[in-house]
């Protein structure tokens, strides 16, 4: 909203630096998001007549121009052509400085010297036309050598263009701004009186009628009947302040009634008694299909339910006698009834719509409106009288010497809000804010925002009976009102001027187990190379169906895309992408992971979803595959210390392939189980098919030789729940002072048991004196039988209390011999 | 000239086709059956030499005989496509669990944590030490944590200040991408209650949603943390100090906030607050329009409605919530121009974190 300082001047006396009126108001919550200076740099521009206009040779775009500045000739050479010879014209002679700090000189164009600079109303900062000069020739009393500012009636102003909070309807016009500033300044303020008008009409009697059918849509609706206007342009003072405040004048009579809201916040609307037929109104409910043309010239469809805020499509139309629409009640006007420069007679609405009937119609027709958005927020339903008599006024000064105002205003008056009446309590304020007010002091500072507190019946010490305006629609009744008032006491007194202290509490700060954990996970990840991503949570389908998942997932009803809709069920189609773009950016060689919420879909496509937080890695180093995901996983099982993890083959369930295996190459992935059989995670290597589909085969060359990708996926829900997967043991285990035995032993073992398979037979066969087991060679070749390979292990041997002797190795190395050879048909190698 | 035996050369083909072993025998066999020297082709030449009555039935029945050879020709190349596939994929086995870790070559060399996470990292350890602990909720939340319980009631217009993306579960508009932190005040407060462990001094980190188109400022998913103390005796005050604590602890010594009055449905009184503008220290430049501030979050004492809708008796406890973007802060930090970068996951850019 854009406020000039001049207008709040007519409230109360403020003085001072604009800067720091600006700063109170921000304190205020009525935010400055720009100060403006208006008509500053215009004391040299003065007003010129074109006297002749001759072309330049070898220029078509600019012409030379002679204009009379009073007595003297300039020659200019301007680049307009929206004059002609005998118009008035702005001249910026040189040496001028012109708003925006530019300097006019004297310039030399296609060889002619110009003498200074013809203005448009951007360049002057009166408007926002560049398209040509402002010419003048219309503008009453203006003559040529006279300042601009003075024809124009420019005065010099700062205009606060504020932000005022939804909650704040007061405080969206220019009365209720300075109502704020002068509280807080310890100003005295006032609306002044409107003149009663000069001359009163015949009794309005039943000329006039109105007839409110939906009165909860419309609880006031007033008519006053205003003859003998002249309709006429407005007063220079009237023009001047809509202008800075950001409307464009029209005429007296429409002009009148904006400058009403602006000044009052109270939007009122007047039609021209000849274009109103039966010269009354009904004000109704529309018909579900009934439609409308807007003042804007569209065509409005209404009575039809729309989405959110409880829209049932119940829209208030304000008609004529007949029942014909004249326009939205509270919205916008029809074209029907428009003042125009025959209007004669008035018929003038002033009226109360409920807030949130507009809300829903202009949500719903996305016709937001100066009138709807101040209805829509709570206007004054006790400032209609005033509004009305303002605007009586202001029209007065143009409207011509026949202007009456019929006796009596033709009204219905329903239901509308109450003053709102509870207690404060002083302690509780104080409570609050921390503060150590009085109960006169509190009173004191509600008072100037018209908010008047008493001593309360109840006669509790520094209870306060509190009474609220309606014009603070925002202040709710007990109980929660209170609270409302405690941020006005706040407010008046500062929020800066309020102590601040540092409250304590016994209960440590710190992080939950999951949450260490999770960051460990990460670390482990940056320290194993990788670099975290954050991939889309909103994705398009394709992604998901390329990766090899079935249609499905849970579907966002109004995305901002319709192609990006889908909720993602995995972020291996995420990752794929961030490698393929930073592939295409020559820059393929990454390793990335991310840890962040999947979102399965459930079961029957309701009910709770049962969002899972993952940590999935992409290993697209040259030589990574999935040996590269397993080895990160053994870092990540020993970094988080879990116990019991075995890599097994997925189990195929039936029809369904197990979760973390859509998009994994068949026949180099793992499960990652839980001693409980539990599958927290997959390990292996991306499907090459996959991979091609995602661009990602070969490295940029068309020899397509294949490229490898490794992939770690856990549930962190379950990896990191010690329920779910044991931990080891905090207990320190000592280390023996006796030296060690290896034994080496390798086996030819069937490709269809697992490497791990043989440790954990040699590890129990091994016994106590059992230190370690690796394996540290693996051997195919044509000495051995086919589908078979040899696995060497290092098993490392030592006792606590003693050097081992050579039957005891001996022993061990017999014992785990019989027990591969008995369990798992490997024989030595 | 002899009939061709149709029903012989069929036969013959369809054994040729259904039994190739491999694509190149396959493809030698389409020939032989289908080919310009087949004996459909040839049985096709002599089709001349009919009758017209006997051509036509005769055309007809090639032409059946052909259609179903190719379509067997097609379906056996698809079968031998994913058996090859299938044991290429098989040659190329391997156990996990034979993995030896000395021998996966690696390169030398750290990643990269994403820069959100460094700073969600440094704010939750700030808050951590002023004695807070970290909280977190679901980004999938019903109306009522979302809007309802926040003193947002269906209907109350408040809830515009929030683009909202809806999902189709359950009832139309019940279920929504949560648009900011706050529903994890409403879940703590409810846990607090049903265990009897009020007070609640927490943070809560998380990604939240909006339904704006992303620039150069904003995302339509980005991520929040949001404080929240409920005690018998917090003020206001306690507020202010603790922001500013919080403010000069995480951003400096010379970094300071300032409250000034805004709207918020779920706090009363609610105030914005600003910090010492950390590009200039306060001096003015153009990030903050020569102010010397620049606004960072919103917060206030818990509106007393919030704690009626949790059951909370807002008589024997007070609260009070802060909350603003993490995104927000990183893009200060490192003085990003376009918040977009961070979500492009370009290792160029990842690489200076």
């Amino acid at each position: 909203m854009r406020v000039p300082l001049s207008w709040l001047c007519d409230f109360a006396p403020f003085g001072g630096a604009p800067a720091d009126l600006a700063r109170t108001l921000d304190e205020l919550g009525l935010v400055v998001e720009a100060l403006e200076a208006v008509g500053e740099g215009l004391e040299d521009v003065v007003i010129a007549r074109v006297e002749a206009i001759a072309p330049i040779d070898g220029a078509d775009k600019i012409r030379k121009v002679t204009v009379d500045r009073g007595g003297e000739a300039v020659e200019v050479v301007c680049g307009a052509w929206n004059f002609e010879v005998g118009d008035l014209v702005p001249l910026a002679p040189v040496g001028t400085v012109l708003p925006g700090g530019f300097e006019i000189g004297r310039r030399k164009m296609r060889g002619v010297w110009s003498e200074g600079m013809l203005c448009s109303g951007s360049e002057l900062g009166l408007s926002d036309d560049a398209a040509g000069l402002l010419v003048l020739t219309d503008v009453e009393g203006a003559g040529t050598g006279a300042p601009v500012s003075e024809a124009l009636g420019i005065e010099r102003d700062v205009i606060f263009d504020l932000a005022v909070e939804a909650n704040r309807p007061d405080a969206w016009c220019i009365a209720g701004v300075a109502r704020d500033l002068a509280a807080r300044l310890g100003l005295p303020f006032a609306i002044p009186e409107p003149a009663a008008p000069v001359r009163v009409g015949e009794p309005v009697g039943g000329a006039v009628t109105v007839e409110v059918e939906s009165p909860d849509l419309c609880p006031v609706f007033t008519v006053r009947l205003i003859t003998g206007v002249e309709v006429a342009p407005s007063s220079k003072l009237v023009a001047r302040r809509l202008t800075l405040a950001g409307m464009r004048p029209i005429n007296n009579v429409v002009d009148a009634s904006n400058y009403v809201m602006l000044e009052l916040g109270q939007p009122t609307h007047p039609y021209d008694r000849s274009k109103v037929a039966g010269s009354g109104f009904v004000v109704r409910e529309a018909v579900p299909g009934e439609s409308l043309t807007t003042l804007d010239g569209a065509v409005r469809e209404l009575g039809r339910p729309g989405p959110g805020l409880g829209d049932a499509g119940r829209d208030c139309l304000i008609c004529d006698a007949s029942g014909s629409p004249l326009g939205i009640g509270g919205v916008m006007g029809g074209a029907s009834s428009e003042i125009d420069e025959g209007t004669t007679e008035i018929l003038f609405e002033a009226a109360y719509f409920d807030p949130m009937a507009v809300a829903r119609t202009s949500k719903r027709l996305n016709l937001r409106s100066e009138a709807s958005a101040r209805f829509e927020r709570g206007c004054d339903p006790q400032g209609i009288d005033r509004a009305v008599a303002r605007f009586v006024e202001v029209l007065a000064e143009t409207a011509g010497p026949d202007l009456a105002v019929a006796d009596g205003t033709v009204e219905v008056r329903g239901q509308v809000p109450e003053p709102v009446r509870l207690t404060v309590r002083t302690d509780r304020v104080n409570r609050v804010l921390g503060t150590e007010l009085d109960a006169g002091e509190v009173a004191d500072l509600l008072a100037p925002l018209g908010i008047t507190a008493t001593p309360d019946a109840s006669g509790v010490p520094g209870d306060l009976a509190v009474v609220i305006p309606t014009f603070r629609p925002d202040i709710r009744p007990a109980p929660h009102g209170e609270a409302d008032v405690i941020e006005e006491v706040g407010r008046t007194y500062g929020y800066g001027r309020l102590p601040r202290t540092q409250p304590a509490w016994a209960s440590p700060g710190g992080l939950n187990d999951h949450q260490r954990d999770r960051r460990t996970v990460a670390d482990v990840m940056v320290g194993l190379g990788a670099t975290e991503a954050w991939t889309p949570s909103i994705v398009d389908a394709d992604g998901h169906t390329d990766a090899g998942f079935g249609p499905g997932g849970i579907t966002v009803a109004n995305p901002l895309a319709s192609d990006e809709r889908v909720l993602r069920r995995s972020m291996l189609p995420g990752l794929l992408r961030a490698v393929a773009r930073n592939t295409d950016r020559r820059e393929g060689e990454v390793r990335l992971f991310e840890i962040g919420t999947v979102f399965p879909q459930p079961p029957g496509g309701s009910g709770p979803v049962d969002e899972r937080e993952m940590v999935a890695a992409v290993f697209a180093l040259e030589a990574d595959d999935a040996r590269t995901a397993t080895s990160a996983w053994r870092v990540l099982e020993t970094a988080l210390r879990l116990e019991g993890m075995k890599l097994r083959p997925p189990a195929d369930a039936e029809g369904e392939r197990p979760r973390g295996v859509v998009g994994l190459h068949p026949t180099r992935l793992a499960s990652l189980v839980t001693a409980g059989g539990t599958v927290v995670g997959t390990v292996g290597e991306i499907d090459p098919a996959v991979l091609e589909r995602f661009g990602l085969v070969g490295e940029g060359t068309a020899s397509a030789e294949r490229r490898r990708i490794g992939w770690l996926e856990a549930d962190l829900g379950l990896l990191l729940d010690p329920a779910v997967v044991a931990r080891r043991s905090d207990q320190a285990r000592p280390v023996s002072r006796f030296p060690s035995s290896d034994i080496d032993l390798a086996f030819v073992t069937d490709d269809a048991v697992p490497a791990d398979a043989v440790a954990d037979v040699l590890v129990t066969a091994a016994g106590a004196l059992l230190e370690s087991v690796e394996l540290f060679d693996v051997y195919r070749g044509p000495s051995l039988p086919p589908a078979s390979r040899s696995l060497a292990f290092r098993l490392r041997l030592c006792a606590h209390d003693h050097t081992l002797t050579d039957g005891e190795i001996g022993d061990v190395r017999a014992a785990c011999i019989t027990a591969v050879s008995e369990q798992l048909g490997a024989s030595l190698r | 000239m002899t009939t061709p035996d149709l029903a012989a050369i069929r036969q013959e083909a369809v054994d040729a086709l259904g039994s190739a072993p491999t694509g190149a025998e396959l493809r030698a066999a389409a020939s032989a059956a289908l080919g310009k020297r087949s004996p459909l082709a040839e049985a096709h030449r002599q089709l001349g030499s009919l009758d017209p009555d006997a051509r036509k039935e005769a055309g007809r029945r090639l032409a059946e005989v052909r259609a179903e050879l190719e379509a067997l020709a097609e379906r056996r190349g698809q079968e031998l496509a994913a058996a090859e596939r299938a044991a290429e994929l098989d040659a190329d086995r391997l156990d996990l669990t034979e993995v030896i870790p000395d021998a996966v070559p690696d390169r030398m060399g750290r990643g990269h944590h994403h820069p959100v996470s460094v700073t969600r990292r440094a704010l939750e350890d700030t808050f951590v030490a002023m004695g807070f602990v970290v909280a977190e909720g679901p980004e999938i939340e019903t109306d009522w944590y979302n809007f309802g319980a926040l003193n947002m009631p269906p209907a109350h217009p408040a809830r515009g200040m929030w683009d909202t993306f809806y999902l189709d579960l359950g009832e139309p508009e019940s279920t929504v991408l949560r648009t900011h932190t706050s529903p994890v005040q409403i879940h703590l407060m409810e846990q607090a209650l049903a265990t009897g462990s009020l007070p609640i001094h927490a943070v809560m980190p998380g990604r939240c949603y909006r339904r704006d188109t992303p620039d150069a400022r904003h995302l339509a998913v980005f991520h929040q943390i949001e404080g929240l103390v409920v005690d018998r005796s917090v003020t206001f005050a306690d507020l202010a100090g603790t922001i500013e604590t919080f403010t000069t602890a995480y951003f400096g010594s010379d970094i300071h906030a300032r409250l000034r009055p805004a709207y918020f449905p779920f706090t009363e009184p609610s105030a914005e607050f600003e910090i010492t503008c950390t590009l200039c220290r306060g001096a003015g430049c153009r990030t903050c329009s020569q102010t010397g501030w620049i606004e960072l979050g919103g917060c206030g004492m818990v509106d007393p409605a919030v704690f009626d809708a949790v059951g909370i008796d807002s008589e024997e406890w007070q609260g009070f919530a802060f909350g603003f973007g993490i995104d927000r802060c990183v893009q200060m930090r490192h003085q990003i121009a376009d918040m977009r970068l961070l979500t492009e996951n370009d290792i160029r850019f990842a690489r200076q974190f």
